[in-house]
């Protein structure tokens, strides 16, 4: 063991002795004071959205004190442990990765359960947090800004597992993990350069992929991914519906409980996927301020969070964490509101149900850890 | 253990990293993110004003007053038509029984008195609620099909005691002709769970059938159409108050098919005594123009849901009509697949057609006390090719292959599409079975041996076609190589158009040439089957106003179906071999060619060769009004 960790362990203590309760569970008072008012917000707007059922209500507290639970226990562990686990913890995922994909469960069309005997769980859910960490791991005795070649070994670190979760297929946690990925790249520094490069590439193959790659109805599909209204009998329902949902709750909403769109069936999925339009018809457009204000402030808090991180390791770790819980969010209102493509993702913390939760917590968790345990003496 | 140690030793690159630089690129990067987080909620925001104060009322009225939904329009199917324009499939109105679940109280109490006023089976109740289960509950849901005129009265005067219960007006698929070209055509029926989860859902949420078997399911795409939606408002009781905005469904498309149904009938009633198969191609663009799978059935039965006891005895009879023996039935194509074999024998230059062959009755490997059987006792004598073909000597052939191998064998025969699907637009066709030494060492794990070569020479051991490679390699063998893919596809037409588009042929790899003599020899020895004074098919020559060229032949009997069901009374019958005659016409200018299998029909040349002869008769003499001309213009001279 190397000294410098001995002596960050012996300064742990030491550090913490006199602190306050929040300062010795290693957890971030701001942070987690968002975290519960998203969690508080959820279960109200649950409530409403869950037609007053209490059941509902009692299951979603569970899933809630599971996820508090998993964030008090990560946070314990320092940096320096989780960089040690980093590559495990990523190539055990990639294996589950890929038993799940020879003889996982399928559940609702789609091979994503790996069966455990005891528990079923999704694989691709380690990967959220998996992904970041090796990447974090990866980076963290390289020169930064990246060379060509830890660009192109940490982009394989991201495109084999969404690769495979692809494959499953589960679009929404291909998306997240790439991001993850994509943004641990950015934070570490990949010059500007080469994302215009990228991206210019990119505006050029689409079109001729669009042209010579595709079949015709390769193409409708596409386009009924871009555009759902334009199949009202299938997915597009759901958007229609949410608009009205949204529309008609106007500035100040139609009151907790009195969202009519959500109450009469109109709104399929109105406690799950599409919750926020029902917090949006309720709530209306002040509502939703403060809604968007308050995840703004976690991930502007997380992002803080990381750049007063010590190491490379820690900073790209905690980054990534935080930006993916912008792309949940961004990604669900966007998707509901009508401006993004149906991709299967919750909103976080609020929407019913999900392994999803407790995984956004243990990531926070880490996050918190990161930030509480005092940095090594200074090289 | 191996990790640690890979980042101790790069921990000394530490030393080139400046960390401070790197903290510093971190935070900018950081604010960066910031930033377009920031962006990205204010983007959204903008979005949320837009709803829901720049459209606020719009949404409001939408939402308050009514309630908006969506109601599919289905399509109407394509007909299906002959190549003459004789209609095959038609679509006939008719009404059916639709509830809205979301309407009705209390729907058990609903079902037990409806079930007083209309027969509503079991069946027709399981069937409903595992398509409720299926669709939002503001949708209908069908419950009876095919209502009759008395039950649609009866139901139109209760109706008010029913909410949530509709009649509706309906096109049910109707197959005028019954039997006729029932194998081609095929039929609809209704959509199952396992269709359920391939087809595009909402392309058929107005939909309640889909193409099943036959031209039917293969051209399900283009028969189809594309679904319409109307967006409407409605009031509580689910009544249309507004169409906010509609988008009309796009009818499929009318087909015509290559078949000629006056063709397929003489077709039919020629074969109408045996189980068994006919195929009659134009070898000049692949058109299918007769398709025969004996015995038939009626398509009608299934549209709307075939009965227990029609389906067990369509499907438990021993003569499998259900079976499309003209694309699935893999028979052993006995003497006819000679003539490709003298064909190979002449191309490979493994022999000539002027070289003679003794046949003494029998062939005997060298070393071997085994005798492989000609078909005539007493032998052949000296045989050239010509009388190999039009005398079908065993002898010759057996010799010809054991020359030629096997793997050349099937190398040539491959050419003309046997043993291999040949692509014709039709599910389900069987690949039948041209053997070599990979296959069998692939499938059997054995070696191949020489007196399975002698065999394949003529046409058995391993060695299976379909009915439909048989008029195919017939086809190629008329037009000297030149080769179409079979094809079902006339014509296609927009509905409620005029203009009828003419499907191209679909061109295949011609098979090389070598020289056209060889090719001119095997034809006048096809020719002289029928027209030579010792042919095997001369009884059906003598009377013909033109000239065919043709080939006989009798497999040993390995029948469909297996043989376990066949029942004593049968087994005489069952014993009988199977007759097989393949044949072009006319020779000069080929302009159909045929395939025929009776099963168990004995000989080649008593049972099959007449029944072709039939089916050419009908079409170059009274059907093809090109030929006839050109032939009465020629007798007359």
């Amino acid at each position: 063991m190397r000294t410098d960790l001995l002596v960050e362990l012996s300064t742990v203590d030491d550090a913490n002795q006199d602190r306050g309760l929040l300062r010795r569970l290693h957890l971030d008072g701001p942070l987690l004071l968002g975290l519960m008012a998203a969690a508080l917000l959820g279960l109200v707007v649950l409530y409403s959205a869950g037609r007053q059922n209490p059941d509902m209500l009692i299951r979603q507290g569970i899933r809630l004190g599971l996820g508090f639970v998993a964030m008090v226990v990560m946070a314990q562990f320092p940096p320096h442990f989780l960089r040690r686990w980093a590559p495990w913890i990523y190539l055990g995922g990639l294996g589950m990765l890929i038993a799940v994909l020879a003889v996982g469960e399928v559940g609702k069309g789609a091979q994503r359960w790996l069966d455990l005997g005891v528990v079923r769980f999704q694989p691709s859910e380690i990967m959220k947090v998996a992904v970041p960490m090796m990447m974090g791991w990866y980076f963290a005795d390289k020169p930064l800004p990246p060379t060509l070649r830890a660009i192109a070994i940490s982009s394989l670190i991201t495109v084999i597992p969404v690769g495979l979760i692809l494959k499953q297929p589960d679009l929404g946690t291909a998306l997240l993990v790439g991001s993850s990925g994509g943004f641990a790249l950015f934070l570490a520094g990949l010059s500007w350069r080469i994302m215009l490069g990228l991206g210019g590439a990119g505006l050029v193959a689409a079109p001729l992929f669009w042209s010579f790659g595709m079949r015709d109805y390769q193409r409708q599909r596409v386009l009924t991914f871009l555009d759902p209204e334009s199949d009202p009998l299938g997915s597009g329902w759901n958007i229609i519906q949410s608009k009205i949902a949204i529309g008609s709750g106007g500035l100040y909403g139609k009151g907790w409980l009195n969202g009519t769109q959500s109450h009469l069936d109109f709104l399929p999925e109105g406690s799950t996927d599409f919750i926020f339009a029902v917090f949006a018809e309720e709530f209306g457009l002040i509502g939703l301020g403060m809604l968007l204000g308050l995840y703004f402030f976690i991930i502007a808090r997380s992002l803080f969070m990381a750049v007063q991180a010590p190491n490379t390791f820690s900073r790209v770790l905690a980054g990534s964490l935080a930006l993916i819980f912008f792309v949940y969010v961004f990604v669900n209102a966007g998707m509901v509101s009508g401006i993004l493509p149906v991709v299967g993702l919750p909103l976080p913390l609020i929407s019913y149900g999900g392994t999803s939760i407790v995984t956004i917590m243990a990531g926070f968790g880490m996050l918190m850890g990161i930030h509480s345990h005092p940095r090594p003496l200074s090289r | 253990m191996a990790l640690r140690r890979i980042s101790n030793r790069r921990s000394d690159l530490v030393k080139v990293k400046d960390s401070m630089a790197e903290a510093q690129l971190f935070s900018r990067r950081a604010l960066v993110a910031s930033a377009l987080v920031l962006v990205a909620m204010l983007g959204l925001s903008a979005r949320l004003v837009f709803l829901q104060v720049y459209n606020h009322e719009h949404y409001t009225t939408l939402s308050d007053s009514n309630r908006v939904r969506i109601l599919p329009l289905p399509p109407t199917r394509g007909l299906i038509y002959d190549r003459n324009g004789v209609l095959l499939a038609d679509n006939l109105s008719s009404h059916r029984l639709e509830v809205t679940p979301e309407q009705v109280e209390d729907l058990d109490a609903m079902l037990r008195e409806l079930g007083t006023l209309v027969e509503i089976t079991e069946q027709d109740i399981s069937r409903f609620r595992k398509l409720s289960n299926r669709k939002p509950p503001y949708a209908g849901v069908p419950l009876r099909f095919q209502l009759s005129e008395a039950e649609v009265a009866q139901l139109a005067v209760n109706l008010h005691r029913f909410p949530g219960l509709e009649i509706k007006a309906d096109l049910t698929r109707y197959y005028p002709l019954h039997e006729r070209a029932a194998h081609v055509i095929g039929y609809v029926g209704r959509i199952d769970e396992r269709e359920l989860k391939i087809i595009d859902t909402s392309q058929y949420s107005g939909s309640t059938h889909i193409g099943k078997t036959g031209v039917e399911k293969s051209y399900e795409a283009m028969l189809h159409g594309r679904v319409g939606h109307r967006q409407v408002e409605t009031n509580a009781q689910g009544r249309v108050l507004r169409v906010l905005e509609s988008t009309q469904p796009v009818p499929g498309k009318n087909i015509y098919l290559t078949i000629d149904t006056r063709l397929q009938r003489m077709a039919e009633e020629a074969l109408a005594d045996y189980n068994g198969a006919i195929v009659a191609i134009d070898p000049r663009n692949g058109e299918i123009l007769a398709l025969v799978s004996m015995p038939v059935y009626d398509p009608n039965l299934f549209v709307n849901g075939i009965s227990h006891k029609d389906f067990d005895a369509l499907n438990q009879s021993p003569h499998r009509p259900l079976y499309n023996r003209a694309l699935r039935g893999a028979y052993p194509p006995g003497s006819t697949i000679k003539p490709l074999v003298g064909l190979a024998g002449l191309e490979y230059g493994i022999m000539t057609a002027h070289k003679s062959t003794y046949c003494p009755g029998f062939f005997r490997l060298p070393n071997s006390e085994h005798r492989f059987r000609d078909w005539a006792r007493g032998g052949h004598g000296w045989v050239r090719l010509d009388k190999a073909i039009y005398q079908s000597c065993d002898v010759y052939f057996y010799d010809l292959a054991l020359k030629m191998g096997i793997d050349r064998f099937h190398a040539y025969l491959d050419q003309f599409g046997l043993g291999r699907h040949t692509g014709i637009d039709l599910d389900g066709e069987k690949n039948g079975l041209l053997p070599n030494k990979a296959w069998k060492r692939e499938v059997h794990d054995q070696p191949w041996y020489m007196g399975e070569t002698v065999i394949a020479g003529i046409g058995q051991g391993y060695m299976l076609t379909t009915p439909l490679q048989l008029a195919h390699s017939t086809a190629v063998l008329a037009q000297y190589g030149q080769q179409f893919k079979p094809r079902l596809l006339y014509a296609t037409q927009e509905q409620g158009s005029d203009r009828v588009i003419p499907e191209l042929p679909r061109s295949e790899p011609t098979v090389p040439m070598v020289s056209r003599a060889n090719w001119d020899q095997v034809i006048r020895g096809m020719e002289l089957v029928v027209h030579g004074r010792r042919g095997t098919a001369r009884r059906v020559g003598k009377q013909a106003a033109y000239r065919i060229a043709g080939k006989t032949g009798t497999a040993q009997v390995f029948s469909l179906g297996q043989d376990e069901e066949y029942d004593a009374d049968n087994l005489a019958r069952h014993l009988h071999d199977h007759a097989l005659f393949v044949a072009f016409a006319p020779a000069s200018e080929p302009r159909i060619a045929i395939a025929v299998i009776a099963e168990h029909g004995g000989g080649g040349s008593s049972t099959a060769a007449p029944i072709a002869k039939q089916v050419l008769d009908a079409y170059l003499l009274e059907l093809d009004p090109l030929y006839t001309a050109t032939h009465e213009n020629r007798s007359a001279g």
